[in-house]
């Protein structure tokens, strides 16, 4: 699995949805899935799967899987 | 949506800003809110317009409050009902709760604005966390509650959470032991009710004779010393009692109200409870409402820039307070600076709305 592929799959598995609706645009608060306590579970398992320490600012300009994937690039995980 | 909010003003230093910035940026954007929920909400309009209050020509600080036991009796909000995002209500177990409309906007400039005081006392890594409550309070359905949103917005700063208390609000020893064990030498984050660490968890070790030594803990603890007062227990009995069971804890108690969630006042090192750049206290005389001194107790009036979804920038609480003074705490930090004495005894608060039935 590329990184790409793991961060739809842990975005998949902390909000209990498909991985093919993980795309770059969906944002927190905007599906049901995505609530502030799920916002929990999926920091933890980014930080389980990509091996990181995310702060507490990381959680909070983490509006979406395209702003996940900037916060990640800055502790060196790459996207291709 | 609310245009009178000044570029950067969520980037200012928490406890950084001197009286005469802090008041001129304050009376810039409340007397803004007031226009703003006049024009939006039509029972805050009626509350204005049948006082002989002129709000466009008076200062910030001296905007009419709005009775915190209005939030009870109506549903003051500046949004349409389609608008709400989450309706918070107080968790007041006797009488009427508060309920409070957000929408998107308002709730997620809340948890920022908590985040960044929270961050001036905690730093910006997250600690493993142990949180004195039931897993089962953030999950219960409908409406938030203060205590549900408190643990929520306050999760953010943890991790490894672990709730002490079993659903039956009961202490799990064995789950609280093992974390401790796990963390005991790490720096580690408490949160909880006041009342819940004192009964449910601090009376609780203390009964089983367990103690447990904490390197480096800090508590944050808030909600209120109303059941703590029955008990005889001060400030003073609480942290020596923490101390003496999980050891080097440092413990803020915090205050704060669901009608106005995100600027809460933190207790510093000295004891006093602090005003962040985004709030303000007044106290007023209980009897005649007029602005009283530094060192003087009355009722407490808090504004906040935050509400935006409903008219609850200014604040008449029915709480008890003094303010000690301003810009000078030994701590360092700026703003005022105060205690908070209790609830107005009941028979005070009595209005007159019965001659109207």
């Amino acid at each position: 699995m590329d990184t790409q592929q793991q961060l739809q799959q842990a975005f998949s598995d902390a909000l209990g949805i498909p991985p093919e609706k993980v795309t770059d645009g969906l944002t927190y608060n905007t599906i049901p899935e995505w609530d502030s306590t799920a916002h929990m579970v999926l920091i933890a398992e980014l930080e389980n799967v990509f091996d990181v320490m995310l702060d507490t600012d990381d959680i909070i300009d983490m509006s979406s899987v395209a702003q996940a994937k900037l916060i990640l690039q800055k502790y060196d995980v790459t996207f291709v | 949506m609310f245009p009178g909010y000044p570029t950067d003003l969520f980037d200012l230093p928490v406890y950084g800003l001197a009286r005469a910035e802090k008041q001129a940026m304050l009376n810039g954007v409340l007397q803004q809110l007031t226009a703003y929920h006049y024009r939006h909400c039509q029972a805050y309009q009626q509350m204005i317009d049948c006082s002989p209050f002129d709000f466009r020509n008076a200062a910030g600080d001296a905007q009419l409050p709005v009775a915190a036991r209005l939030f009870k009796d109506l549903e003051l909000a500046s949004i349409h009902p389609t608008q709400v995002f989450r309706q918070m209500r107080s968790s007041g177990t006797s009488g009427q709760a508060s309920k409070i409309a957000l929408d998107g906007e308002s709730a997620r400039r809340q948890s920022q604005v908590l985040v960044k005081i929270l961050q001036s006392w905690l730093g910006k890594q997250r600690r493993p966390m142990l949180l004195i409550d039931a897993p089962s309070t953030i999950k219960k359905a409908g409406s938030m509650t203060a205590r549900a949103a408190g643990l929520q917005g306050v999760s953010l700063f943890g991790r490894h959470h672990c709730y002490a208390l079993d659903d039956d609000m009961q202490l799990n020893v064995e789950r609280v032991l093992a974390f401790c064990r796990q963390y005991e030498q790490q720096p580690v984050l408490i949160f909880g009710f006041t009342f819940l660490v004192w009964q449910r968890f601090i009376q609780a070790l203390m009964t089983q004779g367990i103690r447990v030594s904490f390197s480096n803990a800090i508590l944050i603890h808030g909600g209120g010393w109303k059941k703590m007062k029955e008990q005889a227990v001060t400030d003073k009995t609480f942290k020596a009692a923490i101390r003496t069971t999980l050891g080097n804890v440092s413990v803020h108690d915090y205050y704060g109200m669901v009608e106005q969630t995100g600027t809460i006042y933190v207790q510093c090192e000295n004891g006093y409870l602090h005003t962040p750049v985004w709030s303000d206290v007044i106290i007023r005389n209980a009897n005649d409402l007029s602005p009283l001194e530094h060192g003087e107790s009355g009722l407490i009036q808090v504004n906040s820039v935050l509400p935006t979804s409903y008219p609850g920038h200014c604040i008449l609480t029915e709480d008890l307070g003094t303010i000690i003074g301003e810009d000078d705490c030994q701590c360092g930090r700026l703003g005022k600076y105060f205690n908070v004495h209790g609830r107005v005894p009941k028979a005070q608060v009595k209005g007159c709305s019965d001659t109207f039935s």
